[in-house]
């Protein structure tokens, strides 16, 4: 899981300073950013810009342009449900639907008690033990109705 | 009981279905009994459906179990587990199980056997003697060797890896890379996955010796953030292999500074394009660059760079350590060597398959495959990623080998084949692969970044009835010619090949009324 330390600019300016010697610094600082905050905060954009020398458009650019990266912070567990073909092969958009309802929520979107975050992901490379999810860091196969049913429990529990 | 040895993967596709838990049951059982034993944690052997598949060393070789349950450990210690005993569970040794007796295991020669970060492992099962072997010749014999094996990209776009570190060794540069692209993006491939997580010394081998090659002294390893297990694995290995002078300077007792830095992706499946991985370990929006100038000539930060996938850069050392010739002797035609084919989706027997090239494809899915894992008939196969066409079974006779997909409007691509049964909508596919493209595409070619939206909506028409089907059906493929031939990349490039192999060859999921149920393929 990210962590979801509260922005303190100290705190980001170390982390960028920690990376900014690195060939090709930019993907490794904003991961580091999240992995601290749990999102790229706003405020931290500027900062990335002056210390890399580059435009804050840049940095935005940078940004929006890679799924992963955050501007809100999820909620306290990340559900990745594989929507790409060997997941469709074996009903894969079956379970999307189910998560969306249990969760009353779309993709990209937190459940409304923080406890979950939807979020869809185009292969995680368990094609071979389809479909698939993964429930933070922890990969899920054969994934079917009632093995998400207890997943989204286990998840939704844990306050 | 002294030296008990049990294996249990650690490879995600394993942890996925519940690894973890076996090897926990395991070691409670084993001290309940007061027996003190290693439970190694292995890559997968690639045998899916029988994951988690637990083995034991025992007199007469290892003996495998699978698949297993945590509620299983009980019963097969008492059956006699410690001693390769009778169990409904038992496999047998794995090496004589047809699945993997079938193979040609180069590249995957010891994964889900050694331990994958033990250097003890690696050295005793041959490792490293590729690279012993390069640093004892020029880089120009390194790279001949290569060019003679008859390698070619592994990574999809099948250009030989030889003539391409060629390229490089010749271009002058005040520094060079080497690059491994390890965003492997495709639906139904798995195995740089495997691969990372199994035996990551054989990638840090194939790195160092194309580093002494081409005279590279930094090298970069781009994973996709899709597979932590992968990073970590590489991260430890990367360690492991500096601290034991593989990595840094002099590298294996030679000359040659090499080093490698680990870098994860973002979730940018256009970052697989080649050009486009670049722009990101630079720190910019992973677009595609025009090609000239070549990577080989002006890549990594201006540098002359070598940029291979996994798969190729993995099958150096075998290529080092036994000559060209004897990879050079697998094969067919000009598609020379072997191939780690990954049967995923709906299938019996799911995994990995590596073979020398020709092989057809029905014998893979129908014979090797075991057919669908529902039961149902097969219908339809993608092979080679999302941006790979759909083969209908009349296409079943095609034999695996570039230029023969190529001659059949396919692609082999990294060797991914997904099925799928006959609940399968082939509209619905061909607008996924028309989805998928507007979703991840990096915006600078109109063609893709347009044209893509512009076809989601036309095969919506087509799917809700709506106004003309034939001149919908005209659009289509006039929209895929512009997107073929209007794209700098393989996104925009390729996405034609499912979505009009899929019109072609199953054009009865386009007519008016659809000849069957729509549905979604459900286990």
């Amino acid at each position: 899981m990210s962590g979801r330390e509260a922005f303190q600019p100290q705190r980001a300016a170390e982390i960028i300073a920690a990376g900014a010697h690195r060939e090709g610094p930019l993907l490794p600082i904003l991961h580091a950013l999240q992995e601290a905050f749990g999102r790229v905060p706003e405020a931290a954009i500027p900062m990335v810009a002056e210390a890399l020398n580059l435009s804050r458009a840049e940095v935005h650019g940078v940004v929006s342009f890679y799924h992963d990266f955050r501007r809100e912070p999820a909620g306290r567990h990340v559900l990745k449900l594989c929507r790409a073909e060997a997941c469709q092969s074996r009903g894969g958009e079956a379970r999307a639907a189910e998560a969306q309802i249990a969760l009353g929520v779309g993709w990209g979107a937190t459940s409304a008690d923080g406890a979950v975050t939807l979020q869809p992901v185009y292969c995680l490379g368990l094609c071979a033990v389809a479909p698939a999810a993964m429930i933070d860091d922890q990969p899920v196969g054969r994934l079917d109705r009632s093995r998400l049913a207890s997943l989204l429990d286990a998840a939704r529990g844990d306050a | 009981m002294t030296d008990v040895r049990l294996f249990v993967p650690r490879d995600a596709g394993a942890l996925a279905v519940g690894a973890d838990e076996v090897a926990a049951a395991l070691r409670a059982g084993l001290a309940k009994r007061g027996i003190a034993g290693e439970i190694v944690r292995t890559g997968s052997r690639g045998l899916y459906w029988l994951e988690p598949m637990v083995e034991v060393a025992t007199a007469a070789g290892r003996i495998a179990y699978g698949p297993t349950t945590p509620a299983d450990v009980e019963a097969l210690l008492d059956a006699g587990l410690l001693s390769g005993a009778a169990h409904p569970l038992r496999l047998g040794r794995p090496e004589d199980m047809p699945f993997l007796k079938r193979q040609t295991r180069l590249t995957f020669a010891r994964c889900g056997i050694i331990d994958p970060l033990s250097l003890a492992d690696y050295g005793a099962s041959g490792g490293w003697r590729g690279l012993e072997r390069a640093v004892a010749m020029t880089g120009l014999d390194v790279v001949e060797t290569v060019v003679r094996s008859g390698l070619r990209g592994r990574g999809g776009a099948g250009f030989p890896t030889g003539v391409k570190w060629r390229t490089a060794l010749q271009a002058p540069g005040a520094r060079k890379f080497i690059v491994c692209n390890a965003d492997e993006g495709d639906s139904g491939t798995f195995a740089d996955r495997m691969l990372m997580e199994g035996d990551p010394f054989v990638l840090i081998e194939g790195m160092a010796i194309a580093a002494i090659a081409v005279g590279a002294s930094k090298g970069f390893v781009y994973i996709r953030s899709e597979y932590p297990h992968a990073i970590e694995t590489m991260r430890q290995a990367i360690d492991v292999a500096r601290r034991a002078g593989y990595l840094g300077a002099g590298i294996a007792g030679s000359p040659h500074a090499f080093d490698l830095e680990l870098r994860v992706g973002a979730g940018a499946y256009v970052c697989g394009e080649e050009t486009a991985l670049l722009d990101s370990i630079e720190g910019r929006r992973g677009q595609v660059r025009a090609k000239p100038p070549l990577p080989a000539h002006h890549g990594l930060f201006g540098q002359p760079t070598v940029i291979n996938n996994v798969l190729s850069l993995a099958a150096v050392p075998f290529i080092l350590a036994e000559g060209a010739a004897a990879y050079a002797d697998f094969g067919v035609g000009k598609s020379r060597g072997t191939m780690p084919i990954q049967l995923a989706g709906n299938v019996r027997h799911g995994g990995l398959f590596e073979t020398a090239f020709g092989v057809t494809l029905g014998e893979l899915v129908d014979d090797i495959g075991g057919g669908t894992a529902s039961g149902r008939p097969v219908r339809a196969v993608q092979v080679g990623g999302p941006l790979g066409a759909y083969f209908p079974r009349a296409l079943f006779d095609t034999p695996f080998d570039y230029e023969a997909f190529a001659a059949r409007d396919g692609l082999v691509g990294h060797g991914g084949i997904v099925v799928f049964d006959d609940t399968v909508d082939m509209a619905r596919q061909a607008r996924f692969a028309m989805e998928f493209c507007a979703v991840e595409s990096c915006g600078k070619c109109t063609p893709c970044r347009i044209g893509s939206t512009r076809g989601t909506e036309v095969i919506d028409r087509i799917i809700r009835g709506e106004g003309d089907r034939a001149a919908h059906l005209a659009l289509i493929a006039d929209l895929c010619e512009t997107l073929k031939f209007g794209s700098l990349c393989a996104l925009g490039g390729f996405t034609p090949y499912p979505v009009m192999s899929a019109i072609r060859h199953f054009p009865e999921d386009f007519a008016a009324v659809p000849a069957r149920a729509v549905g979604a393929g459900t286990p």
